[in-house]
C-alpha cells in the first residue's frame, strides 16, 4: 500500500486523539485519547520500518533494515504501560480528593 | 621672565582654590592675605612681562595641545604682547586695590562667605588674565566664558535675596546670547581657516571673503555686546548692580566689560576689512552711548547712575573701535578702568557709611563727614566729564577726534553724549555730597570717613585718574608724547590714522570742553540747593523707567518664551508625552490583565494553545521561503 | 482490488470509526470498548503488515493488560453513567476546529512532500517483524534499553503504590 495512505489513516487518529484531549472534561477519556495518539504514531512507525524494509529489499533479499523500527514500538509500549500505572494512580487518588474526575477542578496552576 | 608668564594667571587659580577649599578653616585674616597676595604677586609680574615686551617685543609661550585632532591643532598657549600686557596691568592693579578695598568692605561676612567672595575674585581676575593672555581665540572663548560664570556667581553673591539671584541669571543669559554668536564665529573661522592662533590667523585673513569676514567679525561682535553691554544686550549690567560694590566695580566697571572692546581691538586686523561691521559698530556705539546718557540722568540709585554711566562710556570705547581708533578705545578702557573704578569704590564708600543706603535722595551734604571720598570722588567725576588735566579728557578727545574725521556727526552726538554725562556725574556729585543732610536721624550719626583700607586705594586711584591720561597727550599738544599710542602701534596695525589741520583739532577740544563745563555748570547750579526730589513725570518718567526697554524686552522675548514653556510644560509634556508614557503603562496594565485571563488555570486552554502553536509552529515552517524573502526585504 | 486492499480499507474505517465514537460516547465504559475496537483494528494493520510479533503484544499489552486496568479504576469508581459535566459548547467547538486545522495542515504537507511520493509500504511480506528477529535485535543491539525499562516499570510500580496509598 502507499505509505501516504498509512501516514494519513495516522494523522487522522493523532488528530482524533487531540480533539478528545481538548474538548473532553473526564480524565480517563482524556488519558485514553492519549493513548489512542500514542497508537497512532506506533501504526506510523510500523508502517515507516515497513517502508524501508521494502526499499532495502529490492536491492538485497536478505536484510534486516527497519527493525529499529519495531523495537521502538515495543518499547513505546512499555513506557505507555508504566505510564498508564502512574497516571490511573494518580486519577484514582484525585477522584478520591476531589470526588470528581473533571480536569477543570484542577485548576490550582492558577495560582 | 618670559618663563613665569604661566604664572600671572596660575597665581589668582591658586588662591581662588585655596581660599574656596579651604573656607570653613582659614581666618579672614589669612585669606584676606592669600586673596591680595596672589593678586599683588601677579601684578609684579605683569609688570616685569609689560618691561619686557616694552622693550623685547611680544613673547608666545605655547605649553601643552589643547585641542589635537586631525585637521585641527590649537595649542593652548599665551601671547603676551603690547595690548596685552596693558590690559593684564589694568586687571592686576585695579584689581590688586579692589581686593585691598574688598578686606574691609566685606568685613562684616561671616567667614566662610568672606572667603567665597575672595575665591570668586580671585577666580574672576584668573579668568580674565586668561582672556587676554590666551594666544588664540579658544583660550580667550575659555577666560570669556570664565567671566561670566564669575559675574554670575558675584552678581549673586547675596544668594538669600530672589531679587539678586534674577539678576544674576539675567546677567548670565544676556552674556550667553553674546557668546553663541562669538561661538558661531569661531567655527566659522575653523571652517574657513583652520586655526584660531591669533598670528595665523591674521597672516591668513585676506584670503577669506567679505562676506566671510563680515559675518566672522559682526558674530563676534555679537559675543561683544554680550560682554560690553551694548545695544540690545546691555540690560544686564545695570541690574548687575545686585553684586557687592566692589564687583560692580572690579567686574562691571574695570575689566570685564572691556573684554569686548580687548577682544575687537586684538581682531583689529579683521575689523578693518569689512566696512560694514565697522559703521554698525560705531553706530551701535554711539547710540548705546546716547541712550546709556539719558537714561543715567533720571536715576536715583546712586550705583544705577554709575552703572548707565558705565555702558555710556562702554559706548565711547566701541564708537572709537568703529571708526578704527582702535588705541584711543584701548586708552579710553584704561583711563575708564582708573575712574569708574575709583567711582565705584567711592560710592561703596558712601553706602558704607550711610548703611547700606543707595538712595542718593536720601543723601545730600557728605562733603562734610567725608573728605577723602569727597574729594576722590569729585576727581572721578572730573574725570569722566572731560575736564583737562584729567586722564578722561585724553582718551575721549582721542575717540572723538577720529569720529570727527570719520564723520561729523558722530563728533556731535559724542559731544552731546558727553555734555550728558558732565550733567549726570555732576547731577550725582551734587546731590550726595553737596547741600544738607537729608537721611534718618541714626544715619546722620553714623556718618564717618571709611577705613585706610577703604580709602587707600580710592586714593591710588585718584592720583592715577588725575595722571593716567598723561600717557596719551595728543601730537597736537606735545608732539611725540602719545606714550601709549606708540606702544601698541605693532598690534593695532590698521589704527586709522586722522590728519587734520591743527586749529581745528584744537577747536573741537575747546568746543567740547566748553559744553562740558556748561554741563557742568549747570548740573551744579540746578542740584546742589535744590536737589529732585520729586518722582519725574514725562519725558522724565521715560527717562526714569530706562526707555521702558526691560519692559520692551519682556514682552517681545520674555513672556512668549514663558508663554510658549507653560504651553510646552502644560500641553505638549503633561497630555503629550506624559499621555504617552502614561498611556504606555496603563496599555501595559490592561493588556496584561486581559492576557492573565488567558492564564486560567485549565489544562484544556494552555492545551489548546499548544495545539494553536504548533500550527503556527507548522506553517511557517512550511512558508519560511515567503517569510524570509519578506523579512529581507523590510531590513 | 484485492484482499489486502480491501482489508486494508476496512480496518482503516474500522479503525477511525471507533477512535470517534470513543469521543463521541457518553459513557465511559463504552468508551473503554469502542478504544479496544481500535486496537484490534490496528494490530489489524500490524498483521497486514506482516509485524506479528507487535499485533500480538499490543493486543496483549493494549487491549488486554491496560484497557483491563482502565475498566477496572471507571468501576471501581463508579463512573460508568453520564457523569461529565457539559461543557463550554465554544471551548468544544474551538478544540475541533484547531484539531481539524492541524489534520488539514499536516495533511497537505504530507501531500507536498517528494520524499514520500511514490514509496509504498511491504505488505504481506518480509520477516523483520517476526519475532526471531526482533528477539534477536532486542538481546543483543537493543539489551541496555531492555533491561532499563524493567526499572522503569520498577519505578512505576513504586510509584502506583506510593501515589495511591491512603493519605
Amino acid at each position: 500500500m502507499p505509505i501516504q495512505y498509512y501516514i494519513f489513516l495516522s494523522l487522522a487518529l493523532f488528530c482524533i486523539g487531540i480533539a478528545g484531549v481538548l474538548t473532553r472534561r473526564n480524565a480517563i477519556i482524556i488519558f485514553m485519547s492519549i493513548e489512542l495518539m500514542l497508537n497512532a504514531v506506533n501504526l506510523l512507525l510500523v508502517a515507516f520500518s515497513k517502508m524501508h524494509h521494502a526499499v532495502a529489499s529490492a536491492v538485497d533479499k536478505v536484510n534486516t533494515v527497519g527493525t529499529d523500527g519495531q523495537i521502538f514500538v515495543f518499547f513505546v509500549m512499555v513506557v505507555a504501560a508504566a505510564e498508564v500505572s502512574v497516571g490511573l494512580a494518580i486519577i484514582v487518588m484525585m477522584y478520591r480528593n476531589a470526588h470528581s474526575v473533571d480536569v477543570n477542578f484542577l485548576n490550582r496552576l492558577k495560582n | 621672565m618670559n618663563q613665569l608668564a604661566y604664572l600671572v594667571p596660575l597665581l589668582p587659580l591658586a588662591g581662588f582654590l585655596i581660599n574656596g577649599l579651604l573656607r570653613k578653616t582659614l581666618s579672614k585674616r589669612a585669606v584676606s592675605l592669600i586673596g591680595c597676595g596672589v593678586i599683588l604677586v601677579a601684578f609684579l609680574i605683569s609688570l616685569g612681562l609689560f618691561w619686557e615686551v616694552k622693550s623685547q617685543g611680544p613673547i608666545i609661550q605655547t605649553y601643552f595641545n589643547f585641542i589635537a585632532v586631525e585637521g585641527l591643532t590649537i595649542p593652548f598657549s599665551f601671547q603676551v604682547d603690547a595690548l596685552s600686557a596693558l590690559f593684564m596691568l589694568i586687571i592686576t592693579g585695579v584689581g590688586f586695590l579692589i581686593h585691598v578695598y574688598s578686606t574691609s568692605y566685606m568685613h562684616e561676612e561671616t567667614e566662610p562667605h568672606f572667603a567665597r567672595y575672595f575665591s570668586y575674585l580671585n577666580l574672576f581676575v584668573f579668568s580674565m588674565l586668561l582672556l587676554v593672555m590666551g594666544g588664540n581665540y579658544l583660550i580667550l572663548f575659555l577666560g570669556w566664558e570664565g567671566v561670566g560664570l564669575c559675574s554670575y556667581l558675584l552678581i549673586g553673591y547675596w544668594f538669600k535675596n530672589n531679587d539678586y539671584n534674577y539678576a544674576a541669571k539675567k546677567a548670565f543669559i544676556m552674556n550667553r546670547i553674546g557668546d553663541v554668536g562669538f561661538l558661531l564665529g569661531i567655527f566659522w573661522l575653523i571652517a574657513k581657516l583652520g586655526t584660531l592662533t591669533y598670528g595665523n590667523v591674521f597672516a591668513a585673513a585676506e584670503h577669506l571673503s567679505a562676506v566671510d569676514v563680515t559675518a566672522i567679525t559682526l558674530l563676534f561682535f555679537i559675543g561683544a555686546t554680550g560682554k560690553s553691554a551694548q545695544i540690545p544686550l546691555y540690560t544686564w549690567l545695570p541690574d548687575a548692580m545686585a553684586g557687592p560694590t566692589p564687583v560692580s566695580a572690579l567686574i562691571h566697571a574695570a575689566t570685564m566689560v572691556t573684554a569686548g572692546v580687548y577682544m575687537i581691538a586684538r581682531s583689529n586686523i579683521l575689523y578693518s576689512m569689512s566696512a560694514v561691521t565697522e559703521n554698525i559698530i560705531a553706530i551701535i556705539g554711539i547710540a548705546t552711548a546716547l541712550l546709556a546718557a539719558t537714561i543715567a540722568i533720571k536715576q536715583n540709585d546712586i550705583k544705577k547712575v554709575l552703572a548707565y554711566s558705565t555702558v555710556s562710556q562702554l559706548g565711547y570705547m566701541f564708537l572709537g573701535l568703529g571708526v578704527g581708533a582702535y588705541s584711543g578705545a584701548v586708552f579710553h578702557v584704561m583711563t575708564h578702568a582708573f575712574f569708574k573704578a575709583l567711582l565705584f569704590l567711592g560710592a561703596g564708600s558712601v553706602i558704607h557709611a550711610m548703611g547700606s543706603e543707595q538712595d542718593i535722595r536720601n543723601m545730600g551734604g557728605l562733603r562734610k563727614y567725608m573728605p577723602v571720598t569727597h574729594i576722590t570722588f569729585l576727581l572721578g567725576c572730573l574725570a569722566i566729564s572731560g575736564i583737562p588735566p584729567f586722564s578722561g579728557f585724553f582718551s575721549k578727545d582721542e575717540i572723538l577726534a577720529a569720529a570727527y574725521a570719520k564723520n561729523p556727526i558722530y563728533w556731535v552726538l559724542g559731544v552731546a553724549g558727553a555734555a550728558l554725562t558732565a550733567f549726570y556725574m555732576f547731577r550725582l556729585y551734587a546731590t550726595t555730597f553737596l547741600g544738607n543732610f537729608r537721611g534718618t536721624h541714626d544715619q546722620a550719626h553714623h556718618l564717618h570717613e571709611s577705613p585706610a583700607a577703604i580709602t587707600f586705594p580710592l586714593i591710588v586711584l585718584a592720583i592715577l585718574s588725575v595722571v593716567g591720561g598723561w600717557i596719551g597727550i595728543p601730537n597736537v599738544m606735545i608732539p611725540g608724547a602719545n606714550v601709549l599710542h606708540h606702544f601698541l602701534e605693532p598690534v593695532l596695525t590698521t589704527e586709522a590714522v586722522t590728519e587734520m589741520p591743527h586749529t581745528t583739532e584744537w577747536l573741537l577740544m575747546a568746543v567740547s570742553v566748553t559744553i562740558a563745563v556748561i554741563a557742568i555748570l549747570w548740573a551744579l547750579g540746578k542740584f546742589s540747593k535744590r536737589p529732585e526730589l520729586n518722582e519725574p513725570s514725562g519725558l522724565g518718567k521715560f527717562l526714569a523707567n530706562k526707555w521702558y526697554v526691560d519692559e520692551l524686552y519682556n514682552g517681545l522675548v520674555v513672556n512668549p518664551l514663558d508663554r510658549l514653556s507653560n504651553f510646552l510644560k502644560n500641553v505638549v509634556e503633561k497630555s503629550g508625552i506624559d499621555g504617552i508614557v502614561n498611556g504606555v503603562g496603563k496599555f501595559v496594565l490592561y493588556a496584561s490583565r486581559q492576557v492573565r485571563l488567558i492564564q486560567s488555570g485549565q489544562v484544556g486552554g494552555y492545551i489548546l494553545f499548544m495545539v494553536l502553536a504548533m500550527i503556527v509552529l507548522v506553517l511557517i515552517w512550511i512558508n519560511d521561503g515567503y517569510i524570509y524573502t519578506y523579512l529581507s526585504k523590510i531590513f | 482490488m484485492n484482499v489486502i486492499q480491501i482489508l486494508f480499507w476496512f480496518l482503516s474505517a474500522l479503525a477511525l470509526v471507533s477512535a470517534l465514537m470513543v469521543l463521541l460516547s457518553k459513557n465511559p465504559v463504552h468508551s473503554v470498548l469502542w478504544l479496544v475496537g481500535v486496537f484490534f483494528a490496528i494490530s489489524g494493520h500490524y498483521i497486514l503488515l506482516n509485524a506479528q510479533f507487535i499485533a500480538i503484544v499490543n493486543l496483549i499489552v493494549y487491549a488486554g493488560a491496560i484497557m483491563v486496568l482502565f475498566l477496572f479504576v471507571i468501576m471501581l469508581m463508579n463512573l460508568n453513567k453520564d457523569t461529565e459535566p457539559q461543557k463550554n459548547i465554544w471551548m468544544k467547538l474551538a478544540g475541533a476546529i484547531s484539531a481539524g486545522c492541524f489534520l488539514m495542515i499536516l495533511v497537505s504537507l504530507i501531500k507536498q512532500a517528494p520524499e514520500l511520493q511514490a514509496k509504498t509500504a511491504m505488505m504481506k511480506e518480509g520477516d523483520i517483524g517476526l519475532i526471531g528477529n526482533l528477539g534477536k535485535a532486542l538481546f543483543s543491539t537493543y539489551v541496555v534499553p531492555f533491561e532499563i525499562s524493567s526499572i522503569l516499570f520498577l519505578s512505576a510500580m513504586v510509584g502506583a503504590v506510593v501515589i495511591g496509598k491512603k493519605d
